[in-house]
């Protein structure tokens, strides 16, 4: 774990980059994010899927399955792969400053 | 007097992770048909290009009148753990099927249309093995509209070529 700063901010990042506090986090934070992961701006659509992710992990402890992602954030799959194309949970969850998701759905 | 060759270097450029996959399905019952769906999707889920083939038996996956009855395998199974003579009873598969299915839907793995349809939404490309359906006597009107096209194994190999090839 090592402190960094982005956007002004310093936050707790792991090794692959994701806020080990997801309290730290904030939007220009998760502007940055993007940006450092090929995502130069962060459209109504991806601001769905980021929040949906991050709600649903501060309330349940986990980030969705792909599939609940698919059903349930009001986003379908296939847009979810053109707005995330590294891999949409795993990208909505380190821009949304939560956990990195360990599914295998 | 001879001299030492010293050992090439690895290529420094060489890829360090994996950018894409081939996944071969061949068998179709349920335990045979779902790791490589899982495969698939997680390796799109993990920003890896991946094509499906389904070969032999794992055609069951993508044929219409078919997918909706793929079954656990009650015999000569020994990972259920139970005497092979219970698993051939009439309905006992079914009923491991249910049970496994119950299962899944708790970890939120789809069944396997659905999954089909997940997979292919996130990018996967389907295809059918030509020697398969043609020793079958299929044609693509039996197989879900997911599936793109019929192809034969030198197809599959142009498609593999430069990534990954998983056979289940």
């Amino acid at each position: 774990m090592t402190a960094t700063m982005i956007a002004d901010t310093s936050v707790d990042l792991d090794a692959e980059g994701f806020l080990t506090d997801p309290q730290q986090w904030n939007e220009q934070l998760a502007e940055a994010i993007a940006r450092e992961n090929g995502i130069p701006e962060l459209t109504e659509r991806h601001w769905l899927v980021v929040k949906f992710m991050r709600e649903r992990f501060l309330t349940t402890g986990t980030a969705p399955s792909i599939r609940s992602l698919g059903k349930e954030s009001g986003v379908p799959i296939k847009e979810l792969y053109q707005l995330f194309p590294k891999g949409p949970a795993k990208l909505a969850a380190k821009i949304g400053g939560i956990p990195k998701p360990r599914g295998c759905i | 007097m001879t001299t030492m060759l010293e050992q090439p270097l690895r290529d420094a450029t060489e890829p360090k992770t994996i950018e894409k996959v081939a996944i071969v399905v061949s068998k179709g019952s349920l335990e045979g048909i779902y790791p490589g769906l899982i495969m698939a999707n997680g390796a799109r889920m993990d920003g890896i290009a991946a094509d499906l083939f389904f070969t032999f038996f794992g055609l069951d996956a993508i044929r219409k009148d078919r997918y909706a009855k793929i079954k656990v395998a009650t015999v000569g199974n020994p990972g259920l753990h139970m005497p092979t003579l219970l698993g051939a009873l009439p309905g006992f598969s079914a009923l491991a099927t249910k049970m496994m299915q119950r299962q899944m839907e708790k970890i939120d793995m789809p069944p396997i249309l659905e999954f089909i349809e997940l997979v292919h939404d996130s990018g996967v490309h389907l295809y059918a093995c030509k020697a398969s359906v043609d020793m079958f006597g299929l044609t693509m009107e039996d197989f879900v509209p997911q599936v793109e096209d019929i192809i034969s194994v030198g197809e599959f190999y142009e498609k593999a070529a430069g990534g990954q090839i998983v056979f289940t």
